[in-house]
C-alpha cells in the first residue's frame, strides 16, 4: 500500500512563496493566473494490508508530526 | 548556577551560548546530547540555534521528538526556565511548549543583519535585567521567522503579556520596516503563560561581549541568572 499525503498552509497562514509564484507566472505571460498556494506532497510505502488501520495510523502521523495544525491542513488517501 | 545548552545534529550556536554563560559570566554550563533522557542538575534549559535534522520537512519539527525534549517538558512542567533562540524557539513551538509557529519570512529572504528590540515587559524570568527604555541590538540570521498564530492565540498573548520583544526601529518604534520577516505584532519573542519558557529569533549569544560590537545579548541571561539566584534565596529562606 501507499498514502499519498498533501499538506497545505492554512487559508489564514501568509503564503509568500505561493504569491512570489503567482506573480512570477503573471510576468511570464500566463492569462488568467488567480492565488497559488505551494504545499507538500509526500508519499509513504507501507507494509500491510489493512487500510483502515494505515488510515488510522496515518492520520494520527499526519496530524501529529507530518503536519503542524497550528499553520497547515493535510488530506491523504491509501492506495 | 547549572545551565544546559542542548545539542542536536547541526546545532550550529551551541558553543557560542556555552561560551558565554561560562566564560562571559562565570556560571556553569554544559552541553546535553539530544539522545540523552535527562537534563542532570540543571538550573536551565538552552535550546540554541542552528539546522537541527537539517530543517526537513519544518524547522524544529524532527528535532522535538529527540529524546532530551521529553526531560525538556518534565523540566518546564516543573517551572525550570527554557530558552530557546533562532532554532530553538521553532523547536519549542513544534513542541508545543510555546504557542504558535515561525513560518517563511514574508520577503522570502535569509536575513541577516542587526535589529533592534524593545521588551515590552520586565514581568519575566527572561527580562527582569532589562532597563524599561532600554532598546537592544541583536543580531538576527533566519529564513524562517515570521512568527505566526491565530487570532485568538494573538489576542491571548497581548492580554498576558506574553510577547516579551517586539522589533522596532532605532526610536523604538514597531515599523513595517522595522519587521524583517514579517512577524505578527512585530513580534521577536515570546514566554508560555506560566512565563518560565521564552523563545525569540534575535541571538543574545551572538551580542553579549563588547568586542563583538554589542553586549545588550548578555541583560537577558543575566535576567535567566537573576530570577533563578532570586528563587534560590526564596528557597534557602
Amino acid at each position: 500500500m501507499k498514502a499519498k499525503i498533501i499538506v497545505m498552509p492554512k487559508k489564514a497562514v501568509v503564503d509568500p512563496q505561493g504569491k512570489t509564484v503567482q506573480s512570477a507566472l503573471a510576468h511570464m505571460g500566463y492569462q488568467g493566473i488567480g492565488a497559488v498556494h505551494v504545499g507538500k506532497y509526500l508519499e509513504i510505502e507501507l507494509n500491510g494490508t489493512d487500510k483502515e488501520t494505515a488510515r488510522k495510523q496515518m492520520d494520527d502521523a499526519c496530524h501529529r508530526f507530518l503536519s503542524n495544525p497550528v499553520i497547515e491542513d493535510y488530506r491523504f488517501e491509501i492506495e | 548556577m547549572n545551565f544546559a545548552v542542548l545539542q542536536f545534529p547541526a546545532s550550529n550556536c551551541d558553543q557560542d551560548a556555552l561560551h558565554v554563560l561560562r566564560d562571559v559570566l562565570g556560571h556553569s554550563a554544559r552541553y546535553v546530547w539530544h539522545k540523552e533522557n535527562s537534563l542532570g542538575d540543571a538550573d536551565a534549559v538552552i535550546v540554541p540555534g542552528g539546522f537541527s535534522y537539517g530543517d526537513y520537512l519544518r524547522t524544529g519539527a524532527i528535532a522535538r521528538f529527540s529524546p532530551v525534549m521529553q526531560a525538556v517538558q518534565n523540566f518546564a512542567a516543573n517551572g525550570g526556565p527554557v530558552l530557546g533562540i533562532c532554532n530553538g524557539f521553532q523547536i519549542l513551538c513544534e513542541a508545543s511548549l510555546l504557542p504558535g509557529a515561525l513560518i517563511r519570512n514574508r520577503s522570502l529572504q535569509f536575513r541577516c543583519e542587526h535589529v533592534f528590540l524593545k521588551t515590552a515587559t520586565a514581568d519575566s524570568p527572561f527580562t527582569n535585567r532589562i532597563p524599561p527604555d532600554k532598546l537592544l541590538r541583536i543580531p538576527i540570521a533566519h529564513g524562517e521567522g515570521c512568527y505566526f498564530a491565530d487570532e485568538e492565540t494573538i489576542t491571548k498573548l497581548k492580554a498576558n503579556n506574553q510577547i516579551l520583544w517586539r522589533y522596532v526601529n532605532a526610536q523604538g518604534e514597531p515599523t513595517e520596516q522595522a519587521n524583517p520577516n514579517g512577524s505578527l505584532d512585530n513580534t521577536a519573542g515570546i514566554c508560555n503563560e506560566r512565563r518560565n519558557v521564552a523563545g525569540l529569533m534575535p541571538h543574545p549569544e551572538r551580542a553579549s561581549e563588547t568586542i563583538l560590537g554589542c553586549a545588550d545579548g548578555r541583560l537577558i541571561f543575566e535576567s535567566v541568572i537573576a530570577a533563578l539566584q532570586s528563587k534560590s534565596v526564596a528557597k534557602a529562606a
